[in-house]
């Protein structure tokens, strides 16, 4: 599968993404620099984590007017899929490709550590080669990853199956304690009404080979090829 | 100064602007905003009395030039709405002077 990492200035986990996608995983990927207009013949996208422009004015508020995004919502329109993590989660909401805004960590701390993340619905690209009762364990390194949707969103979000991951503790439970930035329900990770599009604000791409502690970021980019070969989303370059 | 900026008077004039654009950006109230209730714990830490809910936002001055008030106004609102201010968390208030 070819793959496209976007790149913004002070985009700073792009290379780990090509990494995995590459060398972990044996796929190609290509980064793709954020004043480019074109996706060339990409299957997939990741938008990937930094703090792109600085966070100036607001996490994402500014990549997400970059000429590559244009390039992005198209593809994103004709059902291509899109994985943003962290700050990429934050572009594809200030993009208004996925609902909702990542707002200052409840504790006003950056929290950078691991968690446990429970996958909430196998049915989606992003999610369907994750064994139902498997707890993934992968860092979070971020200041503003506090999920923010208002009522009517949150219940839409929850109604169509649209969360897909959320923080809980060792045995899998959701709680106050585990919940490390104050995410409205424990939501880590969600996808747009189409599951063409998701994002999250941990790095499953610093936790994708045994050597770094954990392996189980692996499984969140093996299903998005799993259902790019079976077809389950479409090729939309 | 910016010597790519000049005037029509001809190049190295300073630009005059003869309007500026002040928006106020606060979060919604229905959004937690921690920074806020940071401040007012401080407050009342500090012995502050009747110190009620604190909300953090930030404060824009754009310098601006155009045929009108009501143009510019129309303009930089839509900006605030798109760009300055996200408006899943965020209020505006806009002025032009």
């Amino acid at each position: 599968m070819n793959f496209a990492v976007l790149q913004f200035p002070a985009s700073n986990c792009d290379q780990d993404a090509v990494h995995v996608l590459r060398t972990v995983l044996g796929h190609s990927a290509r980064l793709v620099w954020h004043k480019e207009h074109s996706l060339g013949d990409a299957d997939a996208v990741v938008v990937p984590g930094g703090f792109s422009y600085g966070d100036y004015l607001r996490t994402g508020a500014i990549a997400r007017f970059s000429p590559v995004m244009q390039a992005l919502q198209n593809f994103a329109a004709n059902g291509g899929p899109v994985l943003g993590i962290c700050n990429g989660f934050q572009i594809l909401c200030e993009a208004g490709l996925l609902p909702g805004a990542l707002i200052r960590n409840r504790s006003l701390q950056f929290r950078c550590e691991h968690v446990f993340l429970k996958t909430v619905t196998a049915e989606s690209p992003f999610t369907n080669r994750i064994p139902n009762d498997k707890l993934l364990c992968v860092p979070i390194a971020h200041g503003e990853g506090c999920y923010f949707a208002d009522e009517p969103t949150l219940e839409r979000l929850k109604a169509q199956n649209q969360v897909l991951w959320r923080y809980v503790n060792a045995q899998g439970e959701t709680s106050d304690q585990a919940n490390p930035n104050g995410s409205l329900d424990h939501i880590a990770g969600i996808c747009n009404e189409r599951r063409n599009v998701a994002g999250l604000m941990p790095h499953p791409e610093r936790a994708s080979e045994s050597i770094l502690g954990c392996a189980d970021g692996r499984l969140i980019f093996e299903s998005l090829i799993h259902a790019l070969e079976n077809k389950q989303v479409a090729r939309a370059a | 100064m910016c010597p790519n900026i000049t005037s029509p008077g001809g190049p190295g004039d300073p630009v005059i602007f003869e309007m500026k654009a002040k928006i106020i950006v606060t979060p919604k109230k229905a959004v937690l905003d921690p920074q806020g209730k940071t401040v007012q714990n401080a407050l009342e830490h500090m012995g502050y009395t009747g110190i009620g809910a604190v909300h953090v936002g930030k404060y824009l001055e754009i310098e601006l030039n155009g045929a009108d008030k009501e143009t510019a106004r129309k303009q930089i609102d839509e900006a605030c709405h798109k760009f300055l201010s996200n408006p899943v968390i965020e209020d505006y208030r806009l002025e032009i002077e």
